[in-house]
C-alpha cells in the first residue's frame, strides 16, 4: 500500500533517532507524505517548504487535496493538530491553514519544529459534505527531514 | 601524539560503546570507528549532531520587527548606561545589572531573584536572549524590549512605575533619548508616580491621566525598554572549549581533539545519547527555546506554579507586543504570536529549555534555584519524578511515555555528564552585529 523504506535508509534513520533521543517511533510509522485520508474520503499531500524544515525556524507547508479520483478539492475547512507523541507536547506554535493557494493547494503557514524527533501532523478535513482526516509522521534531523 | 590520544580514547570507547547501549544505534558506529583513524570516533551523523551545537553556526539574532532601533549605535550606548542605572527602581538601589551582573555572566547566582523584594523565580541568564521568540522563563513576553519593560514595575524587582521612569528618562537621558527616537514626548501634567500596574494610589493616578498622557507615557516607556533591549541583543556567549573540540573533531585535527578530556568525552556521549539531554538542549545555544514540564519540584509545594500554561494569555493580552501600538512591526510581522499555542495541555507547568552555555557558571539551577548544583540536576533526570503540577514529560520506569526510555545513568556516568557540561563555558561578550 505504501513504498517500503530501503533497508539501509531505515537502519540510517533508526541509527539516528536512537543517537538523538534513544526514543524508538512504532517500527511501522509510516513516514510517506501523500496517501489517502483516514476513511478514503480524499488523498492528502503535504509538501514541505522547498528550502527544507529547518529546527526553530517557523515555515510554510503545502497541502494538496484530491478527491480520489484525482480532482483537486477547493473551499475545504483544514484545521491541524500534532507535536511530539513521545513527548506529550504538541508544536511550540499553532499552525494554521490560512488560504487556498490555488485549487485544491492549501497554505499550511506557522509550521515549527523545536526539536530532533518524530513529530506527527494531523489533519482534520471537511469539504462539502465530507469530513475525513489525515496523519502524517515526519522525524526531524538536524540536516532536515529524513523519510 | 596519536598514541597519546588512542591511549587515553581507549578505555573510553569500551566505555563510550557501553554508554550508548541505546541498542542498535552503535552497530553503525563502531562500523565506522573501525573504518577511520582510531581518534576519529564519531559516525558522520554524530558528528553531523555535534556539528550543529557549533557556537560558530549560531546566526546573528533574528532582526526584531517591533523594535526598529535595535541596532543603532546609540540605542545600544543609551541602552547600555540604563542598564546599570540604579535610579531606575523605587529605592535607588537596584539596576537590570543588580541581578543581571555582567562579572556574573549577568545572574546572581541566587535561587531567586532578590530586588526591592524577594522573587519566585530563578534570574535568568541573559546572553542571547535575543535568539529566544519568548522571553522570561514561562515566555509571557514576545521581545527583548517588552521583556526589560517588565522588572521595572515589578513590586519585588525594581518597584518603580511608569510615569516615574520616563520622568528619570526625560530628566537624565533627554538627549541622548531624542537622538535615537525624536522628541521625548510632553510629560506636562503627568503625576510622578502613576501606572496601571501598581499599587492601588499608582494605578488610582493612572486612571485619572489624560489618554494622551498615558500614551506620552507609554511611548517614552516602551522606547526605554527598546533601548535597554539594543544593549542586551549585543551580549552573547564565547567559545568554549566544547566548541573547539567539536572543531577539531570536523577538521580531523587530532591535536585538537585533546580539548576534551577522556571523562568529558564519555559525557558528551552521554549528552547525545542515552541521557537524551540535546533532545532539548539543542543547536549552537543548547536550547530548543520551547518550554518542558520535566517534573522539577516546585520551590513552595504550597504555591504551585503553573508556568506557560498562564504566560499565553498575558502576552496575547500585552499592550506592549509585537501587535501593539507602541510595537514598530506591521502586523503581518508577528508571527510567533500570530502563531501562538494557545491550547497545548503539555505547557501546564511547564518552563523554558535554559541554554546550557556556561551552565556551570550559574548555580543553582532550574526556575527556582531549586537544585543546588549540576549533580543535582542529572540526579533529578535520572530520578524522573512525577510533576506536582501537569505531567512530566520525562518517561517514568513503569507506565506513562511506554515509547520513551528512562534516563538510566550509573553514578559514573552521571559524573562524566557533569565533567562534560563543565566543558561549555566560555567568555561572554558584546558583539554589536549589524546583519
Amino acid at each position: 500500500m505504501f513504498p517500503r523504506l530501503p533497508v539501509a535508509l531505515a537502519a540510517a534513520l533508526a541509527s539516528t533517532l536512537y543517537f538523538t533521543a534513544c526514543a524508538t517511533p512504532p517500527g511501522d510509522l509510516d513516514l510517506t507524505l501523500q496517501h489517502p485520508s483516514t476513511h478514503g474520503k480524499f488523498v492528502v499531500r503535504v509538501e514541505p517548504p522547498a528550502a527544507g524544515a529547518a529546527i526553530n525556524q517557523m515555515h510554510a507547508w503545502q497541502v494538496r487535496l484530491t478527491a480520489p479520483d484525482g480532482s483537486p478539492v477547493s473551499q475545504a475547512k483544514l484545521s491541524i493538530d500534532g507535536g511530539m507523541p513521545q513527548h506529550g507536547h504538541g508544536f511550540p506554535t499553532r499552525p494554521r491553514v490560512t488560504r487556498e493557494v490555488r485549487p485544491g493547494v492549501y497554505a499550511l503557514e506557522g509550521m515549527k519544529f523545536s526539536m530532533s524527533g518524530w513529530w506527527d501532523m494531523r489533519l482534520a478535513i471537511q469539504a462539502g459534505d465530507a469530513s475525513d482526516t489525515a496523519v502524517f509522521n515526519v522525524i526531524v534531523t538536524d540536516a532536515g527531514l529524513r523519510r | 601524539m596519536k598514541n597519546r590520544t588512542w591511549a587515553a580514547a581507549g578505555p573510553l570507547i569500551t566505555r563510550a560503546t557501553t554508554a550508548l547501549a541505546c541498542a542498535s544505534a552503535m552497530w553503525l558506529a563502531s562500523a565506522d570507528a573501525q573504518a577511520e583513524p582510531r581518534v576519529q570516533r564519531w559516525t558522520n551523523a554524530e558528528k553531523a549532531t555535534l556539528g550543529s551545537m557549533l557556537l560558530s553556526r549560531l546566526p546573528a539574532p533574528p532582526a526584531d520587527p517591533s523594535n526598529a532601533v535595535e541596532t543603532r549605535p546609540e540605542a545600544i550606548a543609551l541602552g547600555k548606561r540604563l542598564f546599570s542605572d540604579t535610579r531606575l527602581s523605587k529605592n535607588g538601589q537596584v539596576a537590570c545589572a543588580s541581578c543581571h551582573a555582567p562579572e556574573r555572566d549577568f545572574q546572581d547566582g541566587r535561587p531567586v531573584g532578590q530586588g526591592v523584594g524577594t522573587g519566585a523565580r530563578r534570574t535568568m541568564p541573559m546572553a542571547a536572549a535575543a535568539h529566544s521568540p519568548w522571553l522570561f522563563w514561562d515566555g509571557r513576553k514576545d521581545s527583548l524590549w517588552s521583556q526589560a519593560l517588565g522588572p521595572l514595575e515589578d513590586g519585588v524587582e525594581h518597584g518603580a512605575n511608569r510615569a516615574q521612569l520616563v520622568r528619570l528618562l526625560q530628566t537624565n537621558y533627554r538627549a541622548e533619548y531624542e537622538a535615537v527616537f525624536g522628541s521625548f514626548p510632553s510629560l506636562q501634567g503627568v503625576p510622578a508616580n502613576a501606572s496601571p500596574l501598581g499599587n492601588p494610589a499608582e494605578r488610582q493616578a493612572w486612571e485619572a491621566m489624560s489618554n494622551g498622557q498615558r500614551e506620552a507615557v507609554n511611548r517614552a516607556f516602551s522606547n526605554l525598554g527598546k533601548a535597554i533591549a539594543a544593549y542586551e541583543r549585543t551580549v552573547t556567549y564565547g567559545e568554549s572549549r566544547f566548541d573547539r573540540y567539536i572543531a577539531a573533531v570536523l577538521a580531523g585535527d587530532a591535536a585538537g581533539q585533546q580539548a576534551l578530556s577522556a571523562q568529558e568525552l564519555s559525557g558528551l556521549r552521554l549528552f547525545v545519547g542515552k541521557g537524551q539531554c540535546s533532545t532539548c538542549h539543542n543547536g549552537p545555544l543548547l536550547t530548543d527555546q520551547h518550554f518542558h514540564n520535566t517534573g522539577v519540584p516546585p520551590r513552595d509545594p504550597s504555591r504551585p506554579d503553573r508556568g506557560r500554561s498562564l504566560a499565553v494569555t498575558k502576552v496575547q493580552d500585552d499592550e506592549f507586543n509585537c501587535l501593539g501600538k507602541y510595537s514598530d512591526a506591521p502586523s503581518d510581522a508577528c508571527q510567533e504570536l500570530d502563531f501562538i499555542a494557545s491550547d497545548d495541555p503539555g505547557m501546564e507547568a511547564a518552563f523554558k529549555t535554559p541554554s546550557l552555555r556556561n551552565v556551570a557558571n550559574r548555580a543553582p539551577y532550574m526556575h527556582a534555584g531549586q537544585l543546588a548544583s549540576l549533580a543535582d540536576v542529572v540526579a533529578h533526570y535520572v530520578r524522573s519524578p512525577k510533576a506536582a503540577t501537569g505531567h512530566s514529560e520525562l518517561a517514568h520506569g513503569g507506565g506513562g511515555h511506554a515509547e520513551r526510555q528512562p534516563i538510566r545513568l550509573s553514578d559514573e556516568e552521571a559524573r562524566d555528564l557533569v565533567a562534560f557540561l563543565k566543558t561549555l563555558s566560555g567568555p561572554l561578550q558584546e558583539v554589536s552585529r549589524l546583519d
